[in-house]
């Protein structure tokens, strides 16, 4: 039987974090009341102008630049035609020829191997706003409060071969954009948005086979499901001698399908010609240079400095540089004096893990770095034991009360007063004669028990070395 | 003379002698459209309360800065946007249409207290060359009421020839003002592209559109031009050049001026009476002391063809936001397309929908690269004639129309002879140069006679110059109508 293997390019929509629209001064802030961000020109009336926002142009070339893209030194803006109700202009402002960005590419980690994504380019456009069908019987209404939020659009190569890379990619570039400030990649709310075209063909052949283009896969377990569901069902169609259509098809989450929604024959003619509304832009390099000096450490940079410096391992370095915020608050905590490894093994255990509970990031947080920093060195002190600090800690995250407080309200301190502790061994063994006589006949393993003894005596607070070291002396 | 004969400038002459009120110049124009519009029909929407109101404010308000057009009852073709007054462009599909913002150019005559006499009548989406092509009915000539004024600014043009405004605002997006003004006998400039913010004129052919002054005589135009000129952040597209003060410009002699005379220009077809006219004003301007010299566009040829494919395509994209959904008429049903369909084909007159199909064809694919992409070429090669003529030239000097205003009807069913009658206004916008369009004879039949003087980029200052060394040294702008 003949072995398929897929291709896959993707294009991604993300919305930029411009606080104003792209062609007009209304707000593109999220959730308000139905076309109340509006103005003459997000809502397309007659005899309007479109006027560029500086900032989104900045965004999609901090993107490019943070992509390994060519920043195009001449770029221009086309209409892309097609009429809808939620297209106030009938035509929506994008590009076409010269983008804005082209060229680069995205490194994702498939098993232990490096692989390059390419990118074809990363261009500009205006969203549309969005048709309501729900509130009456016979008529649609429409919100264009969206209408003219900047979106870049980014699309790859036809580089990826699985579902599971598309999805690396994918997380890939949302840590990117977030990374340096263009777009909240919220794929749920839509800012992020992906689509994908897949085709199969004969393992090693050379020719592309037909695409389909899937729509409507907002996360990555849809993307993950979409893709797979749409290879498999291109290869069973070709194994039972069938012709795929090229078309787009939707995710169809609860079915679990992809679904035809229109055909090549049913695809607009957009008609795209140069808007001459807007002036090509020309970009001075000092500009372009300046956005470059300006960029923030790119997660792969800020993962291997944190193995070559402080020594992490390297899954645990990605982890940290996955978000900006996390990292972030890691290298303070560094900065701080905490200890890299202990500050990781944190951040990496109990931390995620409250925050995730909680689903907040980790600077919405209550503890600070500074917090942990301090925890750590009561437990360098030997004030509390490691144990100890994962009910600290758990206190401090819930209450957002410093370590040394905690520890002093609770009465956590460590019990490492050898008297103290001498005297509660000495009641323990003459309680266990026969434990010790068996300990002292060679059962080595009793040492855990009596240890354990000692610790709900003193409901945990000894000093474990401690207990250790009286034990071997008292029973050696 | 009754007031409304007067121009701006003779008008503030009067005011600063403190021979008239402004009040009395609003009453004299009001007084006059009550007495010809009827048979000029040169508006689609009087504003006439509000205007009177303000009128009679003017002269009480003494803290109000009185600046060149204050209380000047000026008219507004019906495609630039006025807040709060209906707008229509002469389309049914937005016959009800009161814009919720104010175009900048009626915000620059705002600012200086101008007042609205009412908005004027244009061929549908400045789509024609007579103002046949409007769902309110069509604007007559004042020279002959059989006639028609030209277009798209016929209403304007009119307007101002009859008296029933002291000056106006038209749009030129293929010869919109001096083609009506050529028409009508009086002064219409189209500035360079870039000159005026486009931002509040209605989009019919986004690179080509520009808005300027009809006027009755030339200082007029500096004036007005003077007024709306000038970088807005609006408009992208406006050029962020210094505007000098165009009133200065005018009034030095033109000794030594060379002027260009393209022999594209001097064709067979055009009228013997305008051939005359054109060619003793040439004359006329060589005896002020200007040097005419013979010059070629080559390209002149192409530029009809250009224009049609270049502005329709641009059009049919401009014209798609009327879709019934959010503003202007909407025809119901069955479904989405079916209220597309039946609100656009109620909304849009055969002209508009004829030049939608045709841009739409242009730009379709498999289309696009022989028609929209060659007609982009041919309209740089265009640009370039005038620029290399401009090396030897300092303006260039031709007629403004082939023939004076024709007969209503004359031209409707015939599309093609419609588009001819721009032939040479077309080159001028396709390479966004300034033109302007002056009195310079009458036929036999007693119709009006336009010259066309045309400057390098942002060059209005020689042109106006030109213009009115010309028009001070003969009498045409002096001729009144018999209404």
């Amino acid at each position: 039987m003949i072995q398929y293997e897929a291709v896959i390019g993707l294009e991604i929509h993300a919305q930029l974090l411009t606080d104003t629209k792209i062609f007009c001064g209304c707000s593109t802030g999220f959730g308000s009341e139905p076309n109340t961000q509006t103005c003459p020109v997000c809502t397309g009336m007659p005899g309007v102008l479109p006027v560029m926002n500086r900032k989104a142009v900045e965004y999609v070339v901090r993107t490019g630049l943070a992509l390994n893209c060519d920043i195009s030194s001449l770029s221009r803006f086309a209409r892309k035609n097609y009429f809808y109700p939620d297209l106030p202009k009938g035509y929506q402002i994008s590009q076409f020829e010269f983008p804005l960005c082209e060229g680069g590419h995205v490194e994702i980690n498939g098993n232990g191997t490096i692989k390059k994504i390419g990118l074809t380019r990363i261009h500009l456009e205006e969203d549309a706003g969005k048709n309501i069908h729900e509130g009456s019987a016979n008529s649609s209404f429409v919100d264009l409060n969206r209408a003219g939020v900047p979106l870049m659009e980014i699309v790859s190569e036809p580089d990826i071969s699985t579902a599971k890379e598309a999805v690396d990619f994918v997380k890939k570039l949302r840590t990117t954009v977030r990374y340096i400030d263009v777009c909240d990649g919220n794929m749920e709310q839509g800012s992020l948005r992906c689509d994908a075209n897949v085709s199969v063909r004969p393992e090693g052949a050379e020719e592309f086979g037909v695409k389909t283009e899937i729509k409507n896969m907002n996360s990555f377990r849809f993307i993950e499901k979409a893709l797979d569901y749409e290879i498999k069902r291109q290869i069973k169609v070709l194994q039972e001698g069938g012709r795929i259509v090229q078309e787009t098809r939707l995710w169809n989450a609860e079915k679990g399908i992809t679904e035809s929604m229109r055909s090549k024959e049913e695809a607009h003619d957009y008609r795209y010609f140069p808007d001459p509304d807007l002036v090509p832009i020309e970009f001075d390099v000092s500009w372009t240079d300046g956005i470059r000096a300006n960029m923030t450490e790119l997660p792969d940079v800020k993962k291997e400095r944190f193995m070559n410096e402080w020594d992490i391992a390297e899954q645990d370095a990605e982890l940290l540089a996955s978000e900006r915020s996390t990292a972030e608050w890691f290298e303070e905590t560094v900065k701080m004096g905490g200890d890299p490894k202990s500050a990781c093994n944190w951040m990496k255990g109990d931390f995620m893990k409250l925050l995730n509970e909680e689903n907040i990031q980790i600077d919405e947080s209550r503890i600070k770095p500074r917090d942990l920093v301090d925890m750590l060195a009561l437990i360098d002190k030997g004030t509390i034991s490691g144990k100890i600090a994962k009910t600290v800690f758990e206190e401090m995250y819930k209450t957002g009360k410093k370590a040394g407080i905690i520890v002093e309200e609770k009465g956590l301190v460590q019990i490492s007063d050898a008297s103290g502790l001498e005297s509660i061994i000495d009641d323990l063994l003459a309680k266990n004669a026969d434990a010790v006589n068996k300990f002292k006949a060679g059962e080595n393993k009793l040492m855990g028990f009596f240890v354990g003894q000692v610790m709900k005596e003193t409901k945990g607070k000894a000093n474990p070395g401690m207990v250790n070291e009286l034990l071997r002396k008292k029973l050696g | 003379m009754e007031l409304f004969n007067l121009s701006i400038a003779e008008l503030q002459t009067m005011i600063k002698s403190g021979k008239i009120g402004y009040a009395e110049i609003a009453d004299s124009v009001f007084s006059r459209i009550d007495a010809v519009e009827e048979r000029i029909r040169s508006y689609v929407t009087l504003n006439t309360e509000q205007a009177v109101g303000q009128a009679k404010q003017a002269d009480n308000n003494s803290t109000d800065e009185k600046h060149a057009l204050y209380a000047m009852p000026l008219a507004i073709k019906d495609n630039i946007c006025t807040e709060g007054v209906k707008t229509t462009c002469s389309s049914a599909m937005l016959r009800n249409f009161i814009p919720p913002y104010e175009s900048s150019v009626t915000e620059k005559l705002k600012e200086q207290g101008y007042i609205l006499t009412g908005k004027t009548n244009l061929d549908e989406f400045a789509m024609g060359s007579s103002t046949e092509n409007s769902a309110f009915g069509h604007t007559r000539n004042p020279w002959d009421l059989e006639r028609v004024p030209g277009g798209s600014s016929g209403g304007s043009a009119a307007a101002v020839a009859a008296d029933e405004c002291i000056a106006a605002l038209g749009s030129d997006t293929g010869g919109s003002i001096r083609q009506p003004a050529a028409f009508c006998g009086v002064v219409g400039l189209k500035p360079t592209y870039g000159r005026v913010s486009r931002y509040g004129l209605v989009a019919f052919a986004s690179s080509l559109d520009q808005i300027g002054p009809v006027t009755k005589c030339v200082k007029d135009s500096a004036i007005l031009l003077n007024a709306i000129a000038g970088h807005d952040v609006c408009d992208s597209t406006s050029a962020d050049v210094p505007v000098p003060d165009f009133t200065a410009e005018i009034g030095q002699d033109i000794k030594g001026m060379k002027i260009g005379i393209p022999r594209e220009y001097f064709i067979e077809g055009i009228d013997e009476e305008v051939e005359a006219a054109v060619k003793e004003g040439i004359r006329q301007l060589e005896s002020l002391g200007a040097v005419p010299i013979e010059i070629s566009l080559p390209h002149t040829g192409y530029a009809v063809a250009t224009y049609y494919i270049l502005a329709t395509s641009e059009a049919s994209s401009n014209l798609a936001r009327y879709d019934g959904v959010r503003y202007g008429m909407r025809v119901e049903g069955d479904d989405l397309i079916d209220m597309y369909m039946r609100t656009r084909e109620e909304g849009f007159g055969a002209e508009v929908k004829r030049r939608i199909i045709l841009g739409t064809y242009s730009l379709s694919s498999g289309y696009y690269d022989a028609y929209y992409k060659k007609a982009q070429q041919a309209r740089t090669l265009i640009k370039q004639d005038f620029e290399n003529a401009f090396e030897k030239v300092d303006v260039i000097v031709t007629p403004t129309t082939p023939t004076p205003a024709f007969k209503v009807g004359e031209k409707m069913e015939d599309p093609l002879q419609m588009y001819l009658t721009d032939i040479f206004t077309i080159s001028i916008n396709l390479a966004g140069v300034p033109g302007i369009s002056i009195p310079c004879g009458f036929t036999a039949a007693n119709l009006p006679v336009g010259l066309q003087i045309i400057g390098k980029h942002f060059d209005e200052g020689s042109v106006l110059k030109a213009a009115y060394a010309f028009e001070q040294s003969t009498e045409w702008h002096k001729r009144k109508p018999d209404l």
